[in-house]
């Protein structure tokens, strides 16, 4: 469904990706993992246009993607939940939800995605009227994965859904994460520096460092290879 | 009784200071500068109305108000346009350049203006009287004699400050303006072409604007193609002490600013000082609130 070529990307003088490869199957969940600065941001960022490509090709479905702006990657339903959450800390928890179908124009679909959000994250519909500024960084990461839930994705991006989080709604966020694959069919790329809990729900896992793509195998062999245990699972 | 008539005719100035700062606020709020050709822009709905005046007078009659309600929607309407065209060429091809590059080319684009219409081929740079497009009346509660055109330009504004809030406030369109203010990529991230976005944001203020620009030829002696610096600076000061980026605060900005200038302005000894007033007066209201009436204080983001 994604086919990542050889992608590379400069910030300036320096370059972040050296060309890397990544391939997701449809309806998979595949898990990005990497210590912190190896350019798992920059990989998602540069799929969905918000970092200029400088060689290299994104394909999605068949089609080009590399360097169209993020709105026309948004329409083809491929979105981005961003590292940070960025939600709209101005706008409610609804107006948040709202934006997140911007490109939706039938009314009953975006009802329809409401009341999935909504079932899926009970707390954002007792938030629905409070300032998004104002929620916990677990209600807002939950408010972030429902806005983009709210496009009727096919591809979700999860950019370290658990950065900042209380423990006990990790587990939650990451189960959610599940459910979105399995009961929508929605294909799922997740970076994640908590690699324990990323593996555990993926299919498939890449490992990378500095730039560069070093191992990519089923999430099953990275849990058991010695060099992923000592470099990022504690041992 | 003075003081009160002093009031209405402040609240009148200061509504138009409101409408213009309206534009600034707006722009800054989705771009982060200022964009100091909006001073001009008012100029520009100014003699837009003058052009267009005779003709749809010609048909309306003079002084009728469907005429007048013609001449505001055109005017309105170019400068729309102008302010649209202005953002795509000259400040859109530095949507990533450092915030001081945009500013220079904003003061750029100002002094084109300014100087292009000046030349004799274009508007010329002698005053010219504004043609009246409303019936003036001067109306009587009891001893107070207060000018129609203060009380339209006061309803006007009103009407407009309402319509504007439902935009902003209700709208998909006014939202996606909050979001991108807020944070453009993650609106992007949304689906939302940040560039129909900011070219909504201009084609409002400078709208707006026109309108003030408009009245502000209502009430001076003629027209020419610096009018628009001085209300254009007092309407940014406005901008900034009701806290730059904040829509309501740029219109208790622009209100506060016209009734302390229509107040000292009276004062007997004082008129010729009004503008020293005016400005301490707001100097004292940043010392104390740096972050303007209604604004939250904010760290520039680096
Ligand atoms: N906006 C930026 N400007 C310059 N360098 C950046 C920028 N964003 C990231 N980098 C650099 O690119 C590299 C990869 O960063 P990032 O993709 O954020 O890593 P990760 O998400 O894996 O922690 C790092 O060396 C980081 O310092
Ligand atoms: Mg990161």
């Amino acid at each position: 469904m994604l086919e990542v070529k050889n992608l590379q990307v400069n910030y300036g003088v320096i370059t972040a990706l050296h060309g890397i490869d990544l391939t997701v199957e449809a309806g998979s969940i595949v898990t990005l993992i990497g210590a912190n600065g190896a350019g798992k941001t920059t990989a998602l960022r540069a799929v969905s246009g918000l970092e200029r490509c400088a060689g290299g090709s994104i394909t999605y479905d068949g089609q080009p993607i590399a360097n169209l702006a993020p709105h026309e990657i948004v329409r083809r339903r491929l979105c981005h939940v961003p590292e940070g959450r960025m939600v709209f800390a101005n706008l409610t928890v609804l107006e948040n939800l709202q934006m997140g179908a911007y490109l939706v124009k039938d009314k009953q679909a975006i009802a329809r995605e409401m009341a999935y959000v909504f079932n899926i994250f009970p707390r954002l519909k007792e938030r629905e009227r409070q300032v998004a500024g104002t929620l916990s960084g677990g209600e807002q990461q939950m408010l972030a994965i429902g806005r983009a839930l709210m496009s009727r994705p096919r591809f979700l991006m999860l950019d370290e859904p658990s950065l900042g989080i209380a423990p006990i709604l990790v587990k939650t966020i990451f189960e959610k994460i599940q459910e979105i694959n399995r009961d929508h069919g929605i294909t799922i790329l997740l970076v994640e520096q908590n690699a324990n809990l990323a593996l555990e729900i993926s299919h498939r896992g890449y490992v990378i460092e500095t730039g560069r793509i070093i191992l990519s195998d089923t999430s099953e062999s990275l849990r058991k290879n010695p060099d992923v245990r000592k470099a990022y699972l504690g041992g | 009784m003075f003081y009160i008539q002093q009031l209405i005719n402040g609240l009148a100035l200061g509504s138009i200071y409101a409408l213009i700062a309206l534009g600034y606020t707006m722009v800054y709020g989705v771009l982060r500068f200022i964009n100091f050709a909006h001073s001009d822009i008012l100029m520009v709905g100014a003699f837009a109305a003058f052009f267009l005046a005779p003709g749809i007078q010609g048909i309306f009659g003079p002084e009728s108000i469907p005429g007048a309600l013609l001449i505001f929607f055109f005017s309105a309407l170019i400068c729309a346009l102008l302010g649209v065209l202005i953002e795509m060429l000259a400040y859109r091809p530095l949507r990533n350049r450092p915030k001081l590059t945009v500013l220079i080319t904003a003061i750029g684009v100002s002094l084109f203006l300014e100087f292009t219409c000046q030349h004799k081929g274009v508007f010329g740079s002698k005053t010219r009287p504004f043609p009246t497009l409303i019936p003036a009346q001067e109306i009587h509660f009891g001893e107070l004699v207060v000018s129609s055109n203060d009380l339209v330009v006061l309803i006007v504004t009103l009407l407009l400050l309402a319509a504007l809030r439902f935009i902003v406030q209700r709208t998909k369109i006014g939202t996606a303006m909050r979001a991108v203010s807020f944070n453009p990529q993650a609106a992007a991230l949304m689906g939302i072409n940040i560039n129909h976005i900011i070219s909504f944001t201009f084609a409002l203020g400078s709208a707006l604007a026109a309108i003030a620009g408009i009245f502000y030829a209502m009430r001076s002696p003629g027209i020419e193609p610096l009018m628009g610096i001085q209300p254009g600076l007092r309407a940014f000061i406005a901008a900034v002490v009701g806290g730059i980026g904040n829509l309501p605060g740029a219109a208790l900005g622009g209100i506060v600013l016209g009734v302390i200038e229509a107040i000292a302005g009276g004062l007997p000894g004082v008129s010729n000082y009004r503008d020293g007033i005016a400005f301490a007066i707001l100097i004292l209201i940043l010392l104390f609130r740096p972050a303007g009436l209604l604004g939250k204080f904010q760290a520039e983001k680096v």
